[in-house]
């Protein structure tokens, strides 16, 4: 690995101060289980590493805040993946969670440095996209909320400012019933990058949000409206047919990797329609969402 | 640039008070500065689990820390895990299942099986197999592996009634068993 300089700053006022003034030559470590692995490659190569997990205001925890769930900065896979309040109202999200490398990886990596690396394969980023969540990022500029739709700008690319590090992620609690899952496609059993990432959420008022990764430069979220998708009664060719328009922003590359794109599209249709079939059965069982 | 950093780290249960590169990992320091080589430097990437020690309670991966990290932790590594000169019960049914084949993956199995134990006493077969994914082996000795920390989480069980794949069969309950019987034909 490459010699860096190292900072722990225990302040973020400290901590956006070193990032601004060494702008391209400072990058922030959290969990460290993409960087460090970048780090020994040699496709990052900075001159100071600036570790945040010492920043207080950076929460380590999960709490209600009036009608949102909001997840800190330093709070780590495992955790959320086990959290009652996530496995109750914010299901998929906790699949997502657990399901992100190993336990060991859990045990390091932060939501919110997965969203900063944007990978688009990334494992929580359809999740955190059908529940509408909120970035929280602190900046030379002050605070900002990102929604997490414009969080995500392409491979390796989110909307991050030089020198903003995020402080939270909100989730804005059910305000109706809904039911929610995410699914995902690998090589193998085991732990493993997805080839097809994906969540759905049916809601009590008919309506679905669909969101895909792994299939295109970012992951994608899709609506739609009084669906029959939401429609445990319809047909499966009327699913198929709704289902369509919904998975036609998936582009996958021919260079990706894991899959080729013909078999991702291919699944990207099997999931979204298993996916569709077990929220539809959570929002009509009333579990969790 | 910083050469070195000064740390406190508890490594088994000992106060150690080294300086660091930062740049070295927490396995870089633990097998290089402290000679502590039962963790072991496999893959780099964390698919293995070869490294895997444990800090602050959690197992990690010891390649994808920073030794710097883990200053003010506490870390305990394969060699912290027997205690008074007596193997723990995980490390004794890992023996008793003829576990171990080539052995260089074990000391990270038994790490996340002490890990997921402390959490989870009495875990499902499933729990182990996730427990313990992040933990390779390619002697592809996991029947034996799970075998083992079922057996370590339940040891009153009465043997051969821990749940087993399909098709396993189990040596380590066989005390005639040898090495050779157990890559006879099937």
């Amino acid at each position: 690995m490459r010699p860096f300089t190292y900072e722990r700053p225990a302040t973020l006022a400290a901590a956006i101060g070193i990032l601004e003034a060494r702008g391209t030559e400072a990058i922030a470590l959290a969990g460290g289980t993409d960087l460090i692995i970048s780090l020994r490659d040699g496709s990052v190569t900075p001159e100071v590493v600036v570790d945040v997990k010492a920043i207080e205001d950076l929460g380590a925890t999960i709490r209600v805040d009036r009608d949102q769930l909001v997840i800190g900065a330093r709070v780590v896979m495992e955790d959320i993946a086990r959290d009652p309040r996530v496995r109750r109202d914010f299901i998929a999200l906790a699949e997502a969670a657990a399901v992100v490398g190993s336990v060991q990886i859990r045990n390091r990596a932060t939501l919110a440095g997965n969203i900063c690396n944007a990978s688009p394969a990334a494992d929580t980023a359809p999740a955190l996209l059908i529940y509408g969540a909120q970035v929280v990022a602190v900046g030379p500029g002050g605070t900002r909320r990102i929604s997490i739709d414009d969080f995500f700008l392409g491979p390796g690319v989110c909307a991050l400012a030089p020198g903003e590090l995020v402080t939270e992620i909100e989730l804005p609690l059910p305000a109706q019933p809904r039911g929610a899952v995410h699914v995902r496609r690998t090589r193998r059993r085991g732990h493993d990058l997805a080839s097809v990432t994906l969540a759905c959420a049916v809601l009590g008022d008919g309506s679905v949000r669909l969101s895909y990764g792994s299939v295109g430069p970012r992951p994608l979220l899709v609506t739609a409206e009084a669906t029959v998708l939401a429609d445990a009664g319809a047909s499966a060719e009327a699913w198929s047919a709704s289902l369509e328009p919904l998975l036609a922003a998936a582009s996958p590359s021919a260079r990706s990797m894991r899959a080729s794109p013909e078999y991702r599209l291919a699944m990207l249709r099997v999931l979204a329609l298993r996916a569709l079939d077990t929220a539809r059965r959570r929002l009509a069982e009333g579990a969790a969402a | 640039m910083i050469d070195a950093y000064p740390i406190e780290v508890t490594v088994n249960g000992r106060k150690r008070s080294l300086r660091v590169a930062p740049h070295h990992t927490l396995l870089e320091v633990l097998r290089d500065d402290l000679g502590l080589t039962g963790s072991k430097e496999c893959c780099l990437v964390g698919e293995c689990g070869a490294c895997t020690v444990m800090l602050d309670g959690r197992n990690v991966d010891s390649c994808l820390v920073l030794a710097v990290e883990a200053d003010g932790g506490d870390v305990t590594t394969v060699e912290g895990v027997a205690s008074g000169g007596r193997l723990s019960r995980i490390q004794q049914a890992f023996l008793d299942h003829g576990a171990a084949q080539c052995g260089f993956c074990i000391p990270g199995q038994i790490v996340s099986a002490e890990a997921l134990l402390a959490t989870n006493p009495h875990p499902s077969r499933k729990e182990v197999e996730e427990g313990l994914a992040g933990n390779l082996c390619r002697c592809a000795g996991y029947e034996q592996i799970i075998e083992a920390v079922l057996a370590a989480a339940d040891p009153d069980a009465p043997a051969g009634s821990v749940e087993r794949a399909p098709g396993a069969r189990s040596v380590g309950s066989d005390p005639a068993a040898t090495p050779d019987a157990r890559v006879a034909p099937q």
